[in-house]
């Protein structure tokens, strides 16, 4: 009795894991099929049908050219690297100084940071952008950098989360030495914090790189658009070519996917990590 | 010259707070808090977005948006989106809790599963187009497992729109939720299920007396995040649909009436009631947590 019901239990459980899986990779395995086929292969054929040659790349050519997205991975790089850049430097500081001094208007400073998470950022998007039009940053892609800076203080939390597991002696120690709160911020601090850097990079990575409404928003200048707005554009003018809109789609999935790959352990641990505050 | 280290430590204390929290506290100032201010303002006035001068009118937007039904009828399309959420958390954490165990391809079920969540949002909205549009994925997946008559216009029938995107919002946010609990599920002692084993107790009781205690928490912060993710639905549905069929959103809504008609008073007066609603949400919620605890 014990048996069978254990053996059921295992049933249900690997059909529903089988069941998972196919609903999550259906939709992405139709794209894939449709961007590898030919105009008139995909209009004759159902869409879970697999494509006749699975070396055809015209679609690929066409949609990664003729939809800009060279532009669009440039512009996504630059600001993705100046943001992560930047967040790691200002959310580092500020969980420095916020984890090791005491100072008047510290917890009016913590608090200040604190209640920042209440507001969800869409809901401020109306008065953010007269501020980004005012600091004349409208269509440049500073605005999506200072918003990507400004607005998230996720890399400032994980980071004072883990400077509490830094020993204060190894500060003390240093100071025997002789070395400067600065020094002790850069030699000692920073590297020591890898692990959580690792960790805003990816979130802050994974946020940037998926963003729409910021860089449709703020910079809808053609020369400007990153990958999500490049590829909101084939909407428009291929809206019927599935085709060629299916391959635009797998060229955006796929440097998430090698980035998935390749840091899978660190992307497990970093999201459990960061949304447990 | 000039070097810091110098210094005595408390000059370079005084130094290094002022220098290292100038940049972030006037980020923190320019994009959260001034915008908040500016909103309130707004909020009272008709400005268009670009005149010289605004005019102020008192409560007359709050009132239009709770007596306009063209402009209250949005928070019904919430509704979907909040079910929806439930349904995505039970998913998530059925998920997480077989695959805290003992499983074959275990590695392999957490990527796919987990995948979707990374991925982009524009990609998912297109994906999920050619999912539901006519002779697409789903309509051709239900004729070839003979449900046919079951095809609808999943897209084009403002009673099943809703539906449509809310589930590919459970698509899209279930992996991240699944991830989160699988988290907090391994850091529960497996002691415990040893100790249970030897009582006699089977999965469920362990799931039940064990896993969902442990991870009380996180269920609690992932619903107020899926309260207010309910009421901030944006890009799925603006991708998708652009609105259109009965499947506008608040935030569809508010930005339509901000940079489409230029009414940014009006759009100011409900980004403000949005505002308001997270947050009356977030603090029940601290309560609730709060008054457990005690």
């Amino acid at each position: 009795m014990y048996t069978l019901k254990r053996t059921l239990a295992n049933g249900i459980k690997y059909a529903a894991l089988l069941l998972g899986a196919f609903v999550a990779l259906l939709p992405i395995v139709v794209i894939l099929f449709a961007s590898l086929k030919t105009k008139a292969e995909y209009a004759t054929t159902s869409p879970l049908t697999p494509p006749v040659n699975w070396l055809n790349w015209a679609n690929y050519a066409k949609a990664f050219v003729n939809g800009n997205m060279l532009t669009g991975f440039v512009n996504t790089a630059f600001i993705l690297i100046i943001s992560i850049i930047g967040a790691t430097l200002t959310g580092s500081m500020i969980a420095y100084i916020l984890n090791r001094f005491k100072f008047k208007g510290k917890s009016l400073m913590l608090g200040a940071f604190l209640l920042a998470t209440l507001i969800p950022g869409v809901t401020t998007q109306v008065s953010t952008f007269q501020i980004i039009n005012k600091l004349e940053l409208f269509n440049t892609p500073w605005a999506a950098i200072l918003l990507y800076l400004g607005t998230d203080i996720i890399a400032v939390y994980i980071f004072l989360q883990f400077l509490d597991s830094i020993a204060v002696a190894l500060d003390e120690s240093a100071m025997l030495d002789g070395a400067s709160y600065l020094t002790i911020y850069w030699r000692i601090i920073l590297p020591l914090l890898k692990p959580a850097i690792v960790t805003v990079i990816i979130i802050k990575g994974v946020n940037i790189y998926n963003d729409f409404y910021t860089p449709f928003l703020y910079m809808p200048k053609t020369s400007l658009q990153v990958i999500s707005t490049a590829l909101f554009k084939f909407k428009g003018p291929y809206g019927s070519q599935w085709e060629v809109i299916s391959a635009g789609i797998i060229i955006a999935i796929i440097p998430t996917l090698i980035a998935f790959l390749a840091l899978q352990k660190y992307i497990y641990n970093g999201f459990a990590q960061g949304s447990v505050k | 010259m000039f070097k810091f280290s110098n210094l005595s430590y408390s000059k370079q204390r005084l130094a290094i707070i002022a220098a290292f929290s100038f940049i972030p506290l006037a980020l923190l100032v320019t994009f959260a808090y001034l915008p908040v201010i500016n909103m309130f303002k707004y909020s009272f006035s008709d400005w268009n977005g670009y005149s010289k001068r605004l005019e102020y009118v008192g409560f007359e937007n709050y009132i239009k948006i709770f007596t306009d039904p063209e402009y209250f009828s949005v928070f019904k399309v919430s509704l979907y989106y909040f079910v929806a959420t439930f349904v995505q958390m039970g998913l998530a954490l059925y998920f997480a809790t077989i695959l805290s165990f003992q499983t074959w391809f275990k590695n392999v079920f957490k990527g796919i599963l987990f995948f979707p969540s990374l991925m982009n949002g524009v990609a998912i909205g297109f994906i999920f187009l050619f999912f539901f549009k006519p002779d697409g994925t789903l309509d051709t997946l239900l004729q070839a497992l003979g449900l046919g008559s079951y095809i609808k216009l999943w897209l084009g029938n403002p009673e099943i729109i809703n539906i449509s995107l809310a589930g590919t919002s459970i698509w899209r946010y279930m992996g991240f939720n699944f991830i989160v609990f699988l988290g907090a599920i391994s850091s529960i002692s497996s002691d415990l299920y040893e100790a249970s084993d030897m009582d006699g107790a089977n999965r469920w009781h362990q799931f039940r007396y064990i896993i969902l205690p442990s991870i009380k928490r996180i269920l609690q912060l992932n619903l107020i995040l899926a309260i207010s993710g309910a009421i901030s639905a944006f890009d799925i549905p603006y991708i998708m649909t652009g609105g259109s069929n009965g499947s506008k959103t608040f935030v569809i809504q508010t930005i339509d009436v901000a940079f489409k008609y230029s009414k940014v008073g009006l759009a100011s007066a409900m980004a403000v009631i949005l505002l308001l609603i997270v947050i009356v949400v977030t603090l029940l919620q601290r309560l609730l947590i709060r008054g457990e605890e005690d």
